[in-house]
């Protein structure tokens, strides 16, 4: 629970905000808007306050992440070699834009300045598997994998509860 | 003092002031965006920048203190070339509307871009695309006309630190906005509109009535009546550059004859009425252990603030309806019946220097038999929108005088558009209904300072001395709302003005008014009552007249029916922790 969390802290201190955003993100994985409002009440600022520092970062999310999350290199490196495309090949496929979380939350499409694989370029980095070399062609069959695992667990969670 | 050189005339300026200040006193002008008198400077806009000798780039002079031997140049070429970027790039992100624009020639990006004379498109790119937010009953948001000077946010959260918007995102993405971009109806805003008042464009707004209104009064079937609050006869003057100050009423009851109204009443007689309510109404808490302290109800801003906040004291605020609710609801009830008028064909509009007025006035609490005890509500500058459109020369119009019974008022009602106003009033009846005799000095100057907090104890008779209390702006409430919470407060009556200054500063007024401005609109209340025949609300023979006909006395049955109303608890609706 998030409000452990203020144990830790000073009630009335705002200086302490970002600190208590990245627990709770820690805790969550994302900032819930119940969280936030608790926030705000704990510091003694406005809810409006809060979220406006929760969005201004590129490191708090406001929604969950999906099971699978997908990181498309948009470093120099891979954007010389046509990024650019991957993320809206990905875009397309997924049906979702970057940043967002796909309805059935198996998939999540970030992008990141640099993974730090340059040599592979244009690379992908899906949980903690890498794709480099990647084509646009290739991104349907990668996706479907995943949909597949992501059906065989179900089956399997069910054919164990029968 | 130290003194410094600007634009090579010699400035003797006090330590600590600003740039920007030391150049205004000897007649330099710099604009400024972001810049918030009295608070402190942000510095965002950059609008503002000036050479200063020594310093290697341009500085903002709304946040920079002056020192001795400074030069500084505030029309240099640089400053010139870097002025109007920053006006270039703010304008291409800009819907180009303006002959269209609700503030076309009363904005200040539009004057920025005729004073730094931009007359091509020199930067074409993306514009920034945000839905406007209608969601509220007061007020529109219109995000993709906001050059995020901040104004708006800083008056929300440092003025009246209610805190409903801020700067969301960044860079491109950066929005003012609510928290999760929420409709301002599911908001923290109370709709008090002063962030219409700093804002420099159209991004804030209020929800026009103006549509609702001419198809009213063109309405053959309809009895179109208007009433008109005490604070906007002592501002509409101004924007038809007549004195400051000048009380415009007899001009402005012409003006809405024209309109087509059929009657022209005055919210200050409805003010009377509250003052009789409201004072009896205190005075029965006092005797019968009622909640104290009691806080006064007249402005919705305040009674939306409570309930969204502290639902837990809605206790303690008096039952009254708003004035123009209690003229509405006599005029559909009493009125009617006396001048044999349906009451659904009655359409009652209220000029008010207010923008949560609308959103009150669509409270379903506030009917009676399901009609609207008000139908429309018309700001000051929507009123003068209206008289533009319809060919009114206001300032050639002659004077006439308010339509009775409901016209009649006293002065107590007149400052009811000022804060400390309506303790003034309320105290001059309540004296009378306890000690029995006059209230000798009218005036209580303690009320009339422009403190955040005013108060004051009142000796009645032996055995009642009266503590009051006057809220300057709902910024101001917290510590006394924490005192009632914690059982120590000292007071029995509070009175509670959402916007600094009362409604004479309220968010439907014009825009931009300046302190001095202001000042002068509480003095033209203060005239109006200091010339008046009748200054306590319980001589007000119509007023007197309406309890023997109809209501009976103040208080009975039949007047809390009609005149008072109950409240929301809002935090459980808007499930606010």
């Amino acid at each position: 629970m998030h409000k452990d969390i203020f144990k830790h802290y000073p009630a009335n201190d705002r200086s302490n905000l970002i600190a208590i955003l990245q627990q709770i993100q820690d805790e969550y994985g994302y900032l819930p808007e119940e969280a936030l409002q608790d926030v705000a009440s704990f510091l003694c600022m406005p809810v409006s306050s809060v979220y406006g520092v929760a969005t201004f970062y590129n490191q708090f999310r406001l929604t969950p992440l999906g099971k699978n999350v997908i990181r498309v290199c948009r470093g120099t490196a891979c954007h010389v070699k046509n990024s650019a495309n991957i993320l809206t090949a990905l875009e397309s496929e997924l049906n979702i834009v970057a940043g967002g979380t796909t309805r059935d939350k198996l998939f999540t499409l970030e992008t990141v300045a640099c993974i730090g694989a340059c040599s592979i370029a244009p690379v992908i980095n899906i949980n903690e598997e890498y794709y480099g070399r990647i084509s646009v062609k290739e991104i349907p069959k990668i996706i479907k994998k995943y949909k597949t695992e992501a059906k065989k667990e179900i089956s399997n969670l069910e054919s164990a509860s029968v | 003092m130290v003194e410094l050189t600007i634009n090579n005339i010699k400035v003797k300026a006090e330590e600590g002031m600003t740039i920007l200040d030391a150049a205004k006193s000897v007649g330099i002008s710099i604009p400024t965006l972001c810049h918030m008198k009295d608070l402190f400077p942000t510095g965002a806009c950059r609008i503002c920048v000036v050479e200063v000798d020594g310093m290697r780039g341009l500085i903002p002079s709304c946040a920079y203190p002056v020192s001795e031997g400074m030069n500084v140049l505030t029309n240099s070429a640089r400053v010139r070339i870097s002025r109007k970027t920053i006006v270039e790039l703010l304008v291409e992100n800009h819907p180009q509307d303006c002959l269209i624009c609700v503030r076309n020639k009363n904005c200040e990006l539009q004057d920025l871009s005729e004073t730094y004379s931009i007359r091509e498109h020199r930067f074409v790119g993306e514009k920034k695309d945000h839905a406007i937010d209608i969601s509220s009953a007061s007020m529109e948001r219109d995000p993709a006309k906001c050059i995020l000077c901040g104004r708006c946010v800083r008056v929300c959260n440092e003025i009246q630190k209610v805190g409903a918007i801020d700067f969301t995102n960044r860079g491109f993405k950066s929005n003012v906005t609510t928290p999760y971009n929420k409709g301002l109806n599911v908001s923290d805003c109370i709709l008090c509109g002063q962030c219409i008042l700093v804002c420099p464009t159209a991004a804030l707004r209020e929800k026009s009535h103006i549509k609702a209104v001419a198809a009213a009064t063109n309405d053959k079937s309809k009895f179109p009546i208007v009433q008109i609050a005490p604070a906007v006869r002592a501002s509409l003057g101004e924007e038809y550059n007549l004195p400051l100050g000048k009380n415009v009423t007899g001009k402005l009851i012409t003006a809405l004859r024209r309109l087509g109204f059929k009657k022209v009443f005055d919210t200050n007689f409805a003010a009377d009425l509250t003052i009789m309510e409201e004072a009896t109404e205190l005075i029965s808490r006092i005797n019968n252990g009622g909640k104290l302290p009691m806080f006064t109800s007249c402005c919705p801003g305040w009674v939306k603030y409570i309930e969204q906040n502290r639902p837990n004291l809605l206790p303690h605020v008096s039952t009254c309806k708003s004035p123009h609710e209690m003229e509405g609801a006599v005029l559909k009830t009493y009125y009617a019946k006396k001048m044999g008028l349906n009451p659904e064909d009655i359409f009652v509009v209220s000029i008010m220097p207010c923008t949560v007025k609308k959103f009150e006035a669509e409270r379903p609490e506030l009917n009676q038999e399901h009609l609207q005890d008000v139908d429309a509500v018309l700001t000051t500058r929507e009123l003068v929108r209206i008289f533009k459109m319809t060919g009114i020369d206001f300032v050639d119009l002659p004077e006439d005088e308010f339509d009775n019974p409901l016209g009649e008022s006293t002065g107590a009602a007149a400052i009811f558009g000022t804060s400390g106003g309506v303790m003034e009033a309320a105290i001059r009846t309540a004296y009378f209904k306890i000690a029995g005799n006059h209230l000798d000095k009218l005036e209580l100057e303690d009320f009339r300072t422009e403190n955040k907090v005013k108060s004051k104890s009142i000796k009645i008779n032996d055995d009642i001395t009266l503590n009051a209390a006057v809220v300057n702006g709902i910024g101001n409430v917290g510590k006394i709302l924490d005192e009632i919470e914690n059982g120590d407060s000292k007071y029995h009556f509070i009175e509670v003005m959402a916007c600094p200054g009362g409604c004479i500063n309220g968010g439907g007024q014009p825009i931009h008014a300046k302190p001095e401005k202001i000042r002068k609109r509480v003095q033209a209340l203060y005239e109006i009552d200091a010339n008046a025949k009748t200054r306590r609300s319980y001589e007000n023979e119509s007023v007197q007249k309406l309890y023997n006909e109809f209501l009976e006395e103040p208080n009975s049955h039949i007047a809390h029916e009609i005149l008072h109303t109950n409240y929301i608890d809002r935090k459980s609706i808007l499930k606010r922790k």
